[in-house]
C-alpha cells in the first residue's frame, strides 16, 4: 500500500480516536455535568445576564425554533450592511471595496447557514474587520446554532414523554464556549506554529525565483481557519481555501485540517448515544454513515490516484495520479479523501479543485452531497439522517406488521407527511434551479444581463452542466464547495442560491425539529418482543437502503446527464 | 368447533364480471381522485390520447410514429383499468361475502306486537322486517325465523344460528342475563320470545361492514393516509424528475417525445402500490368477515395487529366450558360409597355445572359398582329442604326429611362451620385440599351434620394445543393475561400449565377494568373478548374489544368488533389478520420501489441513447432499441399489477419469527426481489417485442 493511502487510513483512524471522547464530553456539557471547561462558567453567566437569558427556561418545539429562528434573521440583516459598507469601516489595509448589494445577500446569507458559497476571493472581497467579526462570528454562531438544533432534537428523544426541548440559548452559548472555542484554539495554534498568517498588516510583496515582484495577501487567517474546518463552515480566508500555501502550509496541516473536518460532525454521533444512553442506535448510525463514506473515499482515491485516462492515451506517465488542480505538497490520495470528507460533512473547504476531479470522483462528491447525512453539518448532518429514519421506520414498520414507531412513540400521517416535504424539498431545489440555469443557457444564451448565461460556463457539454449541477446541490446542502469554472458572481446566482441556500438551511432544521416535538408529546409506548428494535444492524441496513433508494430515484436522470455521461466518453 | 367455510374463489367468474364493469365506472376522474397516484396516470392516459388524436388529424410526425403514441396510451389506460380492476375485485368479494349472510335476513315476515302499560298486546300484526323501527317489539314462535337484530325482553328459546355462525347446535337464549341477544336471520327451534328491536334498520353491524367493504362508507384508516401521503410525496419527487428533466435533455441536443416523458413518469410513480392500496385495505376486512369476525371500522382491524396485552377469560377460553369432578376423597372412616351418596345427595338440587358433574361422576362410579345403584336412587328425598349456594354462606346443600344437614362447599366456609360445631377437621382432608388446590383443581368439602366426611375434587380441563397458540402469541409479542374467578393459587397452577404470562384471580369486573386502565398507562393497546353486560365498560375500555354475537347488546355496542363464532380465542385470529394487513402494504411499496430502479435502467439510456451513445453502457439490459426498451417497462409496469392481485388479496403470510428477523426476511424477499424481478421481467417482454418490431 502505498504512503499516500496508508496517511488517509491514518488520518481517518485518528479522526474516530478523537471523535468519540470528544462526544462523550459533548454529552456531559449538554446534561450540565462536571467538564474540564467549567471555567467558561463565569463567562457563560456575564454573557446570560446581559441578554436577559434564563438558561434554564424551558422551551417546547415552537418556542425553541423561534428563538432560533429570530436571531439568525438579526444576524443576516447585521452581515448584510457590514459587507455592503466595509469599505467605508475601518481595519481595511488593502483597501478592498464593499460588496455589490446581491454580493453581500449571497455572502450574508451564505455564512448565516453554515455554507459558506463564496462567489467573491477573501483577499479582495472582505477587509480584514468583515473577515473577523462577520465572517468569522458567523462561522461560530452559524455551526452553534446547528448543534443547539441537535441538542433539542436529543432531549425529545431521551424523555419519553415531553414539551421541553431544552433551552436555545443555553446550548447556543454552550457549544460556542466549551467546544468550538476551545477546539478553534488549539487548531488555530497549530496552523499559526505551522506558517499560516496572524496578522493585521496588509499585502506584503515578494520577489520570486524569476525575479518577479508579487503581491501576497496576509491577515489573521489562523483562527478564522480553524473553526472554517471545525464547524463545517468551509469559507476560506484566501480565494483558494485549502489549497493555498498560507491556508494549508504542509501535509501535516492537511493533516489537521482534515481531522477537523470530521470531528465535531462524527463526534456528535457518539454524543447522542452518551446523551440518550442509547449507545447501540449512535453506533448503527455511525456504522451506516461510516459504510458509505468508506466506499465512497475508495472510489475517489482509487481514480485520483490512478490519474486521467485521456492523459494516459497521450502517452504521459502520471505516477502522481490526476493531479490538474491538486497541490503537489499535499498529493492525489490526500485530495480525494478531503474531497468526500467536505462534502460529507457540508463542510465545503477544498483543499484542490473539484472542478479538476475525474468524472466518477465528481460524481461522488454531488452524490455525497445530495445525501448529505454522512455525519453531515455540525448538528444538522444527524438531523437530515433523522428525517431518513423516520421514513426507515414507516416502511419498515409497515414490513413487520406493527404501526410504525420509533423510540416509543407511533410515526403517524402528520411526521410522514412532514418527512415526505423535506425529502422532496431537496429534489425540488437541486433539480428545479439546475433546470433553470440549464433552460436558460440553451434557450436564452444571450439575454441582456451583466452577464450572459453564455458566458456562464467555462466548460462545455456535460462537464458544463455538473457546474451547474454542483453550485445548486452545494447550495442546498449548505456545503459551500463550487465546481468553480463556473461564472457565479452575478445577480442571476447570487440570488438564486441564495433562496435555495435559506431553504435548504432552514426547512431541513425546522421540520425535524417539528416532528421530534410532535413525536415527544404523544404517549411513550415501552418495547415489546414485537417492537422492531432501530438500534439493530438490520434496521441499519434498511435506512441505508432507504437512503440509497431516495438519493438514486431523485438525481438518477441528472447525474446521468453529467458526471456517468462524462465517465463513459473518456473511458 | 365446526367452522362453515365460507371461500371464493378469487376469479370467481361472476365476481369478476362484476369487477370489470367497476373498472370502468371507476374511471370517473371525481373518483380517481381519491387515489393520487393512479390519477397522474389517468391524467397521462389522456395527454396521450389527445398527442395521438392531434397526429392523427395532423398527419405530426414529431412525436414519433402514431401506432407507438397508440400503443402507449392503450397500456396506460390498461394500467389504470388493471388497478381499478383491483379494487372493484375486492370489494365485489367483500361485498358477496356480506351479501352471503345478509341474504338470510332480507324482508322476512315479523309479526309486530305492541308494547301496553304493564305487557303486551294480545294480537300481532305481520309486517315486513323492512319496515321494523328501533324499539319496536315482535314475537317469534318455533320454527321463525328472526327478522332483526334485538333483544328478548320476555321468554327463553333455543335457536339455530348455523347461518351466522356455522354451529349446528342450537344455544338458549333468554330474556335478562347476558345471553338475552337474538341476531336476525336465525331461527327459532323451541318456545316462544318476545325481542325488542335493538338496531335501525340499514344499521346492524353487519350493514355497516357491508357498507365498509362497499366503500361506500370506507374511510382511509390513520396507516392508510400516511402511507398515501409519502406515495404522493414520491409521485412529486417523479413529476420533478420528469419535469425537469425536460431543460436537461435540451440542454444536451436531445429532443424527447411527450410519449417517453409520460412512460418515463408513469413507470417511475408507485403503481404498483397506487394500484393495489385500496384492494388491500379491503382485502384485510373481507379477511375478518371470512375468520366470521365483524369490525366496526378498518381502523379496529389494523390496530389488532398492534396489541401488546391480550386478556383473555379462562372459562371457555383456556379450559373447555367449566370445571369437572373428577374424584372423591372421602375422609378416614368414611367408605367410598358413603362418600359418593352424600356428594351426589348434596348436588340434586345444584344446578350449577359443577354441581351436575358431581352427580355425572357420582352415576359412572357408580354403575361401576351395580350393587350401589340402590343407595343413591331408592333415596327419599321427599319433605328434602334444599338450600342454594349463596356468596355468604359459600356452600349449598340439602336437609333432608329427618333433619340430617348435607352440606358442599369451600374449605374455608365448611371448616368454620365444623369447629364452630366443636368438630375437628381431618388432617387427611385438610392435606387432600392443599394437594387438589396445589394441582390447579378446586376442592370442594362435603359436611354432613357439620362433621367433614371427604372432598370432591374439581379439575379445569386446559383445551388441547392452546400452550401452541400462547407461545406463537408470545412469539409476535403479545403477553396474554387470563382472568378467572378463581383463588391465586388454581389461577397460577392453570396459567403455569397454559403459558399465558400474567393471569388476573379471583377477578371481579372491576378488576378487568383496572388492569386495562394499568396498562393502557405505561403505552400499551389491550385487547379484550367478553360478551356479558358487565363487560361493557371493560370492552370500550380496550383498544381492541371483541364481543361476542351472544353476548348483549351492551356488550356488542362497546366494542369493536363481534365474533359471530362466539369463539374466544378468535382474537388470536384477528391480531394476524390485522399484522397482516400492515405487512401487505409495507412489503408492496417496497416492491413497487425497489422497481424504479430496473425502470431507470431501461428508460434512461433510451432517451438518451441518440444524442448521447456513451450512455448505451447503462443498457445493462441490451434492450433492442429504444422504442422497445420504453414499451417494455410500460408494459411491465402495467401487468405487474394485475399479477400482484392474488397476493393483494390474500395478504402476505405473516411468520411470529421475531421484527428483525421479519424485517430482514421482507427485505429480501420484496425489496431485493422487488429489485431484480422487473429486469426479468423487461427483458423478456423485450425479447418479445423483438419478434414484431
Amino acid at each position: 500500500m502505498s504512503t499516500e493511502i496508508l496517511g488517509t487510513i491514518i488520518i481517518f483512524l485518528f479522526t474516530m480516536m478523537l471523535a468519540y471522547p470528544l462526544g462523550k464530553y459533548m454529552a456531559k456539557v449538554f446534561n450540565g455535568e462536571k467538564t474540564l471547561t467549567d471555567f467558561m462558567n463565569p463567562l457563560e453567566r456575564l454573557i446570560f445576564r446581559i441578554s436577559g437569558i434564563n438558561p434554564k427556561e424551558s422551551m417546547n418545539w415552537k418556542q425553541f425554533l423561534k428563538a432560533m429562528l429570530t436571531i439568525n434573521m438579526l444576524w443576516l440583516v447585521y452581515a448584510f450592511f457590514m459587507l455592503l459598507f466595509q469599505d467605508k469601516l475601518p481595519l481595511n489595509p488593502d483597501g478592498n471595496p464593499g460588496q455589490t448589494p446581491d454580493l453581500a445577500f449571497n455572502t450574508a446569507i451564505s455564512f448565516l447557514v453554515n455554507c459558506n458559497l463564496q462567489h467573491y476571493s477573501g483577499e479582495s472581497g472582505l477587509t480584514y474587520l468583515t473577515q473577523l467579526i462577520v465572517i468569522t462570528f458567523l462561522q461560530f454562531v452559524s455551526a452553534a446554532t446547528g448543534i443547539a438544533a441537535l441538542v433539542a432534537l436529543f432531549n425529545g428523544l431521551k424523555e419519553k414523554t415531553t414539551n421541553n426541548l431544552g433551552n436555545f440559548w443555553n446550548y447556543l452559548v454552550k457549544s460556542t464556549t466549551r467546544i468550538l472555542l476551545p477546539l478553534s484554539i488549539v487548531v488555530a495554534a497549530i496552523l499559526a506554529f505551522n506558517g499560516t498568517p496572524t496578522s493585521y498588516d496588509g499585502k506584503d510583496s515578494i520577489v520570486t525565483l524569476q525575479g518577479d515582484s508579487v503581491q501576497v495577501s496576509r491577515g489573521p487567517a489562523a483562527g478564522m481557519i480553524a473553526i472554517k474546518q471545525l464547524g463545517t463552515n468551509g469559507g476560506g480566508w484566501f480565494g483558494v481555501n485549502s489549497a493555498h500555501p498560507l491556508e494549508n502550509p504542509n501535509y501535516f496541516t492537511n493533516a489537521v485540517e482534515t481531522i477537523a473536518i470530521l470531528l465535531i460532525p462524527i463526534a456528535l454521533v457518539f454524543a447522542l448515544g452518551f446523551y440518550i444512553h442509547r449507545r447501540k442506535l449512535a453506533k448503527v448510525i455511525f456504522a451506516v454513515m461510516t459504510f458509505l463514506f468508506v466506499i465512497f473515499c475508495t472510489i475517489n482515491i482509487y481514480y485520483e490516484t490512478k490519474g486521467n485516462p485521456a492523459i494516459d492515451k497521450l502517452g504521459v506517465a502520471q505516477n502522481m495520479g490526476s493531479m490538474e488542480g491538486k497541490e503537489v505538497r499535499l498529493g492525489a490520495a490526500a485530495t480525494a479523501f478531503w474531497s468526500v470528507a467536505t462534502t460529507s460533512t457540508s463542510n465545503g473547504s477544498v483543499n484542490g479543485m473539484h472542478d479538476s476531479l475525474t468524472p466518477v470522483s465528481g460524481g461522488v462528491v454531488i452524490l455525497d452531497m445530495m445525501i448529505n447525512a454522512l455525519y453531515g453539518g455540525v448538528g444538522v448532518g444527524l438531523l437530515n439522517y433523522f428525517i431518513f429514519i423516520i421514513i426507515a421506520v414507516f416502511i419498515s414498520g409497515l414490513m413487520v406488521g406493527r404501526t410504525p414507531e420509533f423510540m416509543g412513540h407511533k410515526v403517524e400521517a402528520r411526521e410522514v407527511k412532514i418527512a415526505a416535504l423535506i425529502t422532496l424539498l431537496s429534489a425540488f431545489l437541486i433539480k428545479g434551479f439546475t433546470a433553470l440555469a440549464a433552460y436558460m443557457v440553451i434557450h436564452h444564451p444571450e439575454i441582456g444581463w451583466a452577464v450572459k448565461p453564455s458566458a456562464w460556463l467555462n466548460n462545455p457539454s456535460y462537464h458544463g452542466f455538473s457546474e451547474m449541477l454542483y453550485e445548486y446541490t452545494s447550495s442546498n446542502a449548505n456545503n459551500g464547495s463550487g465546481f468553480e469554472g463556473l461564472g457565479d458572481n452575478n445577480i442571476f446566482w447570487n440570488v438564486s442560491t441564495g433562496i435555495v441556500l435559506l431553504l435548504g438551511r432552514f426547512l431541513p432544521i425546522i421540520a425535524p425539529l417539528a416532528i421530534m416535538g410532535l413525536l415527544a408529546n404523544k404517549k411513550f409506548i415501552p418495547e415489546s418482543p414485537g417492537t422492531l428494535r432501530t438500534d439493530s444492524y438490520t434496521f441499519g441496513v434498511m435506512t441505508l437502503v432507504i437512503i440509497i433508494i431516495i438519493t438514486a430515484l431523485s438525481y438518477l436522470p441528472a447525474l446521468g446527464l453529467g458526471p456517468i455521461a462524462e465517465y463513459f466518453s473518456i473511458y | 368447533m365446526k367452522q362453515r367455510k365460507r371461500s371464493i374463489k378469487l376469479f370467481d367468474p361472476a365476481l369478476t364480471g362484476t369487477a370489470i364493469q367497476q373498472s370502468f365506472i371507476k374511471l370517473n376522474p371525481a373518483l380517481m381522485i381519491k387515489n393520487p397516484v393512479m390519477f397522474t396516470v389517468e391524467i397521462g392516459t389522456a395527454v396521450m390520447l389527445v398527442v395521438s388524436a392531434w397526429q392523427a388529424v395532423t398527419g405530426d410526425t414529431t412525436q414519433g410514429a402514431l401506432w407507438y403514441n397508440i400503443t402507449i396510451f392503450a397500456i396506460l389506460f390498461i394500467t389504470v383499468l388493471f388497478a381499478n380492476f383491483a379494487e372493484a375485485l375486492a370489494e365485489a368479494r367483500g361485498k358477496a361475502q356480506a351479501e352471503s349472510l345478509r341474504k338470510t335476513r332480507e324482508d322476512t315476515p315479523a309479526k309486530k306486537i305492541t308494547a301496553t302499560g304493564n305487557g303486551f298486546s294480545k294480537e300481532t300484526t305481520v309486517v315486513a322486517s323492512s319496515t321494523l323501527k328501533l324499539g319496536d317489539h315482535f314475537v317469534c314462535e318455533a320454527g321463525d325465523i328472526i327478522p332483526m337484530d334485538g333483544e328478548i325482553v320476555k321468554g327463553i328459546a333455543t335457536i339455530d344460528e348455523s347461518a351466522i355462525t356455522g354451529e349446528s347446535a342450537p344455544v338458549i337464549r333468554e330474556a335478562g342475563g347476558d345471553k338475552s341477544s337474538v341476531t336476525g336471520g336465525t331461527k327459532i327451534l323451541s318456545d316462544r320470545i318476545i325481542v325488542k328491536v335493538t338496531t335501525a334498520p340499514g344499521e346492524s353491524f353487519l350493514d355497516k361492514m357491508i357498507a365498509l367493504v362497499e366503500g361506500a362508507s370506507r374511510q382511509k384508516t390513520p396507516n392508510e393516509i400516511a402511507l398515501t401521503i409519502l406515495l404522493a410525496a414520491f409521485t412529486l419527487i417523479f413529476i420533478i424528475v420528469c419535469v425537469t428533466l425536460k431543460p436537461f435533455a435540451d440542454y444536451a441536443n436531445t429532443p424527447i417525445t411527450i410519449a417517453a416523458f409520460i412512460s418515463l413518469f408513469v413507470c417511475l410513480i408507485p403503481t404498483t402500490i397506487g394500484g393495489l392500496l385500496s384492494a388491500i385495505g379491503i382485502a384485510g376486512m373481507d379477511r375478518a368477515l371470512r375468520a366470521n369476525v365483524i369490525a366496526k371500522s378498518g381502523k379496529a382491524v389494523e390496530t389488532a395487529g398492534d396489541i401488546d396485552v391480550l386478556l383473555l377469560d379462562k372459562t371457555g377460553t383456556i379450559t373447555i366450558g367449566n370445571r369437572k369432578a373428577t374424584n372423591f376423597y372421602p375422609a378416614n372412616g368414611v367408605s367410598n360409597k358413603e362418600f359418593i351418596r352424600i356428594s351426589a345427595l348434596s348436588s340434586m338440587s345444584d344446578d350449577t355445572p359443577e354441581g351436575k358433574s358431581i352427580i355425572e361422576l357420582a352415576k359412572s362410579n357408580i354403575e361401576k359398582s351395580d350393587t350401589s345403584k340402590v343407595i343413591l336412587f331408592s333415596e327419599d328425598l321427599s319433605g328434602a329442604r334444599f338450600i342454594k349456594f349463596t356468596a355468604e354462606t359459600r356452600s349449598s346443600g340439602v336437609t333432608m326429611a329427618n333433619g340430617t344437614r348435607i352440606r358442599k362447599g369451600a374449605f374455608d366456609a365448611i371448616r368454620n362451620m365444623t369447629v364452630k360445631a366443636g368438630n375437628t377437621v381431618p388432617a387427611e382432608t385438610e392435606e387432600k385440599v392443599k394437594l387438589i388446590a396445589g394441582n390447579g383443581g378446586t376442592p370442594l368439602v362435603v359436611a354432613v351434620d357439620d362433621e367433614i366426611k371427604g372432598v370432591i375434587e374439581l379439575q379445569d380441563i386446559i383445551k388441547p394445543g392452546i400452550q401452541e397458540r400462547f407461545e406463537r402469541l408470545r412469539k409476535m409479542g403479545v403477553k396474554t393475561v387470563m382472568v378467572t374467578g378463581d383463588n391465586p393459587l388454581t389461577a397460577k397452577y392453570i396459567a403455569n400449565v397454559a403459558g399465558v404470562d400474567d393471569f388476573i384471580a379471583e377477578a371481579k369486573p372491576e378488576d378487568k377494568m383496572n388492569y386495562i386502565r394499568q396498562e393502557q398507562s405505561s403505552g400499551k393497546l389491550v385487547a379484550m373478548m367478553g360478551d356479558g353486560t358487565n363487560d361493557a365498560p371493560a370492552l370500550a375500555q380496550a383498544d381492541v374489544g371483541v364481543s361476542m354475537n351472544s353476548g348483549t347488546q351492551a356488550a356488542k355496542e362497546a366494542g369493536n368488533m363481534i365474533d359471530l363464532d362466539n369463539d374466544p380465542t378468535k382474537l388470536i385470529e384477528v391480531v394476524e389478520i390485522g399484522k397482516q394487513l400492515l405487512i401487505t402494504r409495507g412489503t408492496l411499496t417496497t416492491f413497487s420501489i425497489a422497481n424504479d430502479v430496473a425502470k431507470y435502467f431501461a428508460i434512461v439510456p433510451a432517451l438518451f441513447i441518440a444524442s448521447i451513445p456513451a450512455l448505451q453502457s447503462l443498457n445493462i439490459m441490451n434492450l433492442k432499441s429504444p422504442e422497445s426498451a420504453i414499451l417494455s417497462a410500460v408494459i411491465f409496469n402495467a401487468i405487474i399489477i394485475p399479477m400482484l392481485i392474488p397476493l393483494a388479496l390474500k395478504g402476505v403470510a405473516y411468520k411470529p419469527i421475531g421484527a428483525s428477523a421479519l424485517l430482514r426476511r421482507n427485505l429480501l424477499i420484496y425489496g431485493l426481489g422487488g429489485i431484480i424481478a422487473p429486469f426479468i421481467g423487461i427483458k423478456l417482454i423485450d425479447m418479445l417485442l423483438g419478434v414484431f418490431m
